[in-house]
């Protein structure tokens, strides 16, 4: 029973058609890593996943939340789906902790002292469980995005997406990003992440979908995508990515 | 005798407001010449010039209107001039422009890139040949939209100036009002006259300032 | 008259000039902290009611920010009474004071409002947040911090303008100069008194205000990085 239900899925930007016809299921568990060019439509395709986006045709399910046209329902499903942005959008005005603490309290009516074990728990989770007072301000920017995960799972999501979310570090730092996000599916978190990273994907997910031109040109598994690339454009792109 | 708000009354208010234009543009021309000097003093490199127009503007800016206008006017009839009300509210008003105009002039100047000050002088201008040459062109174009706004508030502020008799556009309201006791429409129609003024020029500076941005960006 | 300056006259009516600024003061207070009040309420109704309203709002800020207070004081003062409405000068002042200052917050407010960057309401909404909470918790605080300085700048024009408010007869400062300067005959000395006491006030003002800012946005956090950027 998939987790994330993808169908026929068109997408524009004006006159500009983005998704021409998507298809994706996601299972359990699962970690799909979705690769391409810039403008082929990754991005974008995530971004209807959680709403962010609307499409025009086609129908997304995700953790048995039907993703309608009006926007209806779309808070009951965003508490079941986590999204990191490339940007990290933290809170300038809030502290980590209370950064953390912010939806489980509000949304969730989680008590002050619950939300803020559950804070320390997923802090600790990817590594930083002595940052909780510190202002974002004063972390790195690997950290802040640590710190923008830990968010996300402190409302204990079925699904996590990761959007480029390594795009705006300096190399130095994305390393210990991508050991969080490694540790996540080793735990089972059924994972979508939008990379430029292909040795990671390579290693780390266990699906792999290629995207060109606002379709899936190839998808299958990570081994078979990368060690035995099928089409020319796939063929083109790792000739360029894969170390 | 109560007299009815007709036509004259109307006439009468709407002309006074020729008043409010002259002052505004005398101040704008003195106020604009002295406060561009201040501007320079401002970002000049000698210390005791930035000082005193750094004094001209805290003071100017740290004081009512009302209070500028009656100093300058009790300043120059200690020196012996006995202006009549229009040359002194003309006055006031320009001493009062001249210190927000050289402020915000100074902060286009310095808002012009350090890089162009650098590349100037690298090409052996002097300073005066920096400031006509490469420094003020570029500043020109920044400085536009808040003078602009700036007018704005200077059409306002000479309102105050009826305390010393000057019959523009708030005395003439006034003078009606107390002939016909009929408040809302005379100052609605001394609102609206305003109104009439101050918006366009209002919208002028927004739209200027739209396209300063878009011209900056990327 | 030579120039022979006679401040003392002027300090001989010192209880004048006391009972002056006490009045001011108390405009000035009761004009910031209800004008403030107004206009954060105005900026922020205006991102979340439906547009004819919002349209009736930006009129009102428009017709306030384009005329001159002294006509708003003159037609709250003499025209409200032939309404049936009788208002002792110091409420119409503090009323003008209030109407007008709160078109001003409204206007830097909303400004502020709108440089909170899109990807910050995205966060918000991610996170499950209702547009509400999103603006209770993501918008407001960031959007003051960054116009913090604006605000200032409005404040200290707002207690300066109180003075205007000596034209319907309320005995603030500027109103007992004149009383002081008629009974002297020391025109020039007195004003360079009250000047004086002006610029005080305003020196003290924004360092208040300064004060306030720090400690509402601490400069460690990303707020204190936004309010010091908008100086």
């Amino acid at each position: 029973m998939p987790v994330v239900r993808v169908e026929g899925v068109h997408k524009r930007f004006g006159a500009h058609e983005v998704l021409k016809g998507i298809d994706l299921a996601v299972e359990a568990g699962e970690v799909v890593a979705i690769i391409g060019r810039s403008g082929s439509g990754k991005s974008t395709l995530l971004r209807c996943i959680n709403g962010l986006e609307q499409i025009q045709a086609g129908r997304i399910e995700v953790a048995g939340h039907v993703l309608e046209p009006g926007g209806k329902g779309l808070r009951d499903l965003r508490k079941d789906v986590g999204i990191v942005f490339q940007s990290y959008n933290l809170f300038p005005h809030l502290k980590v902790g209370e950064n953390i603490m912010l939806a489980p309290k509000v949304v969730l009516g989680v008590g002050k002292a619950e939300a803020a074990s559950r804070a320390r728990e997923v802090l600790a989770e990817v590594g930083l469980a002595e940052r909780f007072d510190a202002w974002p301000d004063n972390l790195s920017g690997g950290q802040q995005q640590r710190v923008a995960i830990a968010r996300s799972l402190a409302m204990r999501p079925k699904v996590m997406l990761f959007d480029e979310v390594t795009s705006a570090l300096d190399p130095e730092l994305t390393g210990e990003v991508l050991a969080t996000m490694e540790r996540l599916a080793q735990h089972g978190m059924t994972m979508l992440l939008v990379t430029h990273e292909m040795g990671f994907a390579a290693r780390v997910a266990t699906t792999t979908v290629f995207m060109h031109e606002g379709r899936i040109w190839e998808a299958g598994p990570s081994s078979q995508l990368f060690g035995a690339p099928q089409t020319p454009e796939l063929k083109q792109f790792l000739g360029t990515g894969l170390k | 005798m109560i007299r009815q708000f007709t036509e004259a009354e109307f006439l009468f208010i709407l002309t006074s407001a020729r008043w409010t234009l002259l002052i505004t543009v005398l101040a704008l021309a003195l106020g604009g010449l002295f406060g561009f000097l201040v501007a320079i003093a401002r970002t000049s490199q000698l210390a005791p010039l930035r000082a005193l127009a750094a004094g001209w503007i805290g003071v100017v800016q740290g004081i009512p209107v009302l209070i500028l206008l009656f100093l300058s006017y009790y300043g120059l009839a200690l020196a012996g001039l006995d202006l009549p009300p229009l040359v002194a509210a003309s006055i006031s008003m320009a001493l009062y422009a001249s210190a927000y105009l050289g402020e915000i002039w100074r902060g286009s100047i310095q808002s012009v890139p350090w890089q162009q000050w650098e590349a100037s002088a690298a090409l052996a201008l002097s300073r005066p040949q920096q400031y006509r040459y490469v420094i003020l062109p570029q500043a020109v174009k920044i400085v536009i939209p808040p003078t602009v706004g700036f007018v704005v508030q200077l059409v306002k502020n000479t309102s105050i100036v009826s305390i010393i008799g000057v019959v523009e556009l708030v005395r003439a309201g006034n003078l009606v009002n107390n002939a016909t006791f009929q408040p809302f429409k005379v100052f609605g129609t001394v609102a609206a006259i305003y109104f009439a003024i101050c918006w366009p020029i209002s919208l002028l500076a927004r739209r200027l300032e739209g396209k300063l941005h878009a011209g900056r960006a990327g | 008259m030579g120039f022979e300056f006679q401040f003392r006259a002027v300090f001989a009516y010192q209880d004048l000039l006391i009972d002056g600024l006490w009045l001011t003061l108390q405009l000035s207070a009761a004009g910031i902290l209800g004008g403030a009040a107004v206009g954060i309420l105005l900026a922020g109704a205006r991102s979340l009611v439906p547009r004819p309203i919002g349209w009736v709002i930006d009129g009102y800020v428009e017709l306030i920010r384009n005329t001159p207070f002294l006509v708003q004081l003159l037609i709250i003062f003499l025209g409200l009474p032939s309404l049936g409405i009788r208002l002792s000068a110091e409420q119409a002042a503090v009323i003008g004071l209030v109407v007008n200052l709160s078109a001003y917050v409204t206007e830097i407010v909303r400004a502020g409002i709108q440089s909170v960057h899109r990807s910050q309401i995205e966060a918000g909404l991610s996170l499950a947040l209702t547009r509400l909470q999103v603006f209770r918790h993501i918008i407001l605080a960031p959007a003051i911090a960054r116009v913090w300085p604006a605000l200032t700048s409005q404040f200290t024009l707002m207690m300066l303008a109180t003075s205007v408010c000596s034209f319907i007869s309320v005995q603030e400062l500027s109103a007992e100069a004149a009383n002081i300067e008629s009974q002297t005959f020391r025109s020039f000395e007195t004003y360079i008194v009250v000047a004086v006491v002006y610029l005080a006030l305003a020196l003290l003002l924004r360092g208040l205000l300064a004060g306030l800012g720090a400690i509402l946005f601490p400069s460690g956090s990303g707020l204190g990085r936004l309010r010091r950027a908008g100086q």
